[in-house]
């Protein structure tokens, strides 16, 4: 693949294409709709590469052997999808305990359960909330466009290694399955030098040890308010976030990955009617814009919360604002909203403060 | 080691081994571990691959391993060693590695990595300590745990029509074609500890010479959970352990075989 050229692609594959920009050599996964591109593409591309490509019996094998692999010191990426994710949250505590960097991708399907393969927001809790049990966090970044499941990916493995954490790409049905052209930035294999914890023996050095268990007394304390620091230095310094004629706006959006695209149609049409709509997407779901969302709903009219589950993010929302009476939500659950639905909300929500207007004056 | 060589005129007839830490164990009285954890320290040792050697650490008694075998280690979660071995391995496919598990840990919560990971042939060596119980949780009843055994969770004995029978898992692991080489051992009779070295170097051998997957099963004591003087459990062993898992080599691969 060329880069700067513009390519037609789907998200599965962009993602691909990101994780062998940022040097990503090894891939291990386990198959599950509708992420199976992601597998396919890296058992074709990796082995040309001199990577490492291998189906796993199972995801929870999957993400003890990213573990493997990222202890040995290697980018190393999986991917898979809401049930998937479900059997690898053991394995991701523990690299969150032992601090190992991957990327883990979650092109999210209908759920609980089974579910089903349409698109869903449903797994928000999941990788934003920790998922796995014990005290940690990772970083969560969510794309709207193929363009964002490639750069995202790549900057998940950034984040990944500057923290020495797994970080998470929340994707969906509709952004891993869609095709769009996209550019791909010029190659920047700029894979780290080996890391001065990695496991390769202890030639010359002393013997290193990657190890979750601290039994010593106050050490698992110690070790989570170390894991906690981390956390607050990624709050501080990642968020991030997408305005969309924000400015003035009167009527907020808040909505994150294939929603938030919708919503950009909806807030299109809203503008063309008159209507001071405006959108912030949330790139990075956790850290959260807590403060740019509390700014956005402070200065509006009324807050309009679009997610495909039946309100997640929302709950976030209502932590970071005073005015929790000015927050709505529009839930369609394993379903993506149409952007005449999303309209018709701002319409209302734009007369209701119509109406309050003229009631004050 | 810590000590100094032998006195002036002495001939050294036994010393540490080099990949042994010198540290008291917290191995009970009469525990095989610390046994098991020597052997693979004389293997480390004599294959001189200490400077190349990533282990891993199971769940239960052994996962504080790293504090007696003088390598690199990473922990594994339960029943995982396989795979994290495998991602390891994979990665660095010029290094020894090894896995350390338990009967729970790879006979139980584990089975389909420690069953995958022989299929695949993967390039890796595991020594299983099989004490027919889980030592670190208080003595549960384990796959391997023999019919009528007592333990915590059968306190009445294993009965076959409801929990089933132990696994036999060197047999098991030895039909599957990726594996190169599956022995069980014992490690309670110095006659009986000599062959357990000799099978611990040949399973390195395998993976020295890139032949696939081998693991060891070492027949081991767990007096505290048996509720056995150290003694009496190291008679259980080639007794009543061995007549149900019979010690032998149940796979071994030859150079020529393998293309």
């Amino acid at each position: 693949m060329t880069a700067g050229r513009r390519t037609l692609m789907k998200g599965n594959e962009a993602v691909c294409e990101g994780a062998i920009a940022a040097g990503c050599r090894f891939y291990y996964g386990y198959p599950i709709t509708p992420q199976n591109e992601i597998p396919e593409t890296m058992s074709a591309r990796l082995p040309s590469l001199g990577g490492t490509f291998l189906q796993a019996e199972s995801e929870v094998a999957t993400i003890n052997y990213v573990l493997g692999t990222s202890a040995a010191g290697r980018r190393v990426m999986t991917s898979s999808s809401g049930p998937g994710l479900s059997l690898m949250q053991e394995g991701i505590s523990y690299m969150a305990a032992q601090e190992l960097p991957a990327v883990i991708v979650n092109v999210s399907r209908a759920g609980p359960g089974l579910g089903g393969i349409t698109p869903s927001q449903g797994d928000y809790f999941q990788a934003v909330k920790g998922g796995g049990h014990g005290d940690y966090r990772t970083p969560v970044l969510a794309p709207h466009s193929v363009q964002e499941m490639y750069s995202l990916t790549i900057l998940a493995f950034e984040l990944a290694d500057k923290y020495r954490n797994p970080a998470l790409v929340l994707g969906d049905a509709i952004v891993g399955q869609m095709k769009e052209p996209f550019v791909a930035a010029p190659s920047r294999a700029s894979v780290p030098d080996e890391p001065p914890w990695a496991l390769s023996g202890c030639a010359g050095r002393p013997r290193r040890i990657l190890k979750s268990l601290l039994l010593k007394d106050g050490e698992i304390e110690v070790h989570n308010w170390k894991l906690h620091r981390k956390y607050t230095a990624i709050r501080e310094q990642e968020v991030r976030f997408e305005p969309f004629f924000l400015a003035g706006a009167r009527i907020v959006v808040l909505a994150f990955g294939t929603a938030a695209r919708v919503a950009k149609t909806a807030i299109q049409w809203a503008r063309a009617e008159g209507l001071p709509a405006g959108l912030l997407r949330p790139i990075t779901l956790f850290p959260f814009p807590s403060r740019e969302v509390e700014e956005a709903v402070c200065g509006a009219d009324a807050a309009l919360v679009v997610e495909m589950n039946t309100g997640q993010m929302l709950e976030d929302v209502l932590l970071c604002t005073p005015h929790r009476d000015r927050v709505r939500f529009l839930g369609k659950p394993c379903a993506m909203p149409t952007p005449e639905e999303i309209l018709a909300e701002i319409r209302g929500l734009a007369a209701e403060a119509g109406a309050r207007a003229v009631r004050t004056r | 080691m810590s000590g100094a060589g032998p006195a002036k005129g002495k001939r050294a007839v036994f010393s540490r081994s080099r990949s042994l830490l010198d540290v008291r164990t917290h191995y009970c009285p009469g525990c095989h571990h610390g046994i098991v954890h020597r052997l693979l320290a004389e293997a480390i040792d004599r294959f001189d691959v200490r400077e190349k050697t990533v282990g891993v650490a199971p769940v239960g008694c052994a996962v504080l391993m790293y504090d007696y075998i003088d390598v690199d280690f990473a922990e594994a979660p339960h029943g995982r060693a396989p795979a994290v071995a495998t991602g390891i391995k994979r990665a660095r496919p010029d290094r020894f590695v090894f896995a350390y598990q338990g009967d729970g840990d790879l006979a139980a919560i584990g089975t389909a990595e420690i069953v995958h990971a022989a299929n695949r042939g993967e390039n890796i060596t595991v020594l299983f300590v099989n004490n027919t119980t889980y030592g670190m949780t208080g003595g549960q009843m384990a796959p391997t745990t023999m019919l009528g055994q007592k333990t915590a969770t059968s306190p009445y004995g294993r009965e076959f029509r409801s929990e089933g029978y132990p696994i036999r898992v060197a047999e098991l692991l030895a039909t599957l074609e990726g594996t190169a080489y599956s022995a069980r051992v014992a490690v309670s009779t110095p006659a009986q500890i000599r062959k357990a070295k000799e099978a611990v170097r040949t399973a390195f051998t395998m993976q020295i010479r890139e032949m696939g997957f081998s693991v060891v099963e070492f027949l081991s004591t767990c007096p505290t959970n048996w509720g056995m003087k150290p003694l009496d459990a190291q008679k259980r062993v080639l007794g009543e352990m061995a007549a149900y898992f019979p010690l032998g080599v149940y796979k071994e691969r030859k150079q020529a075989d393998f293309t």
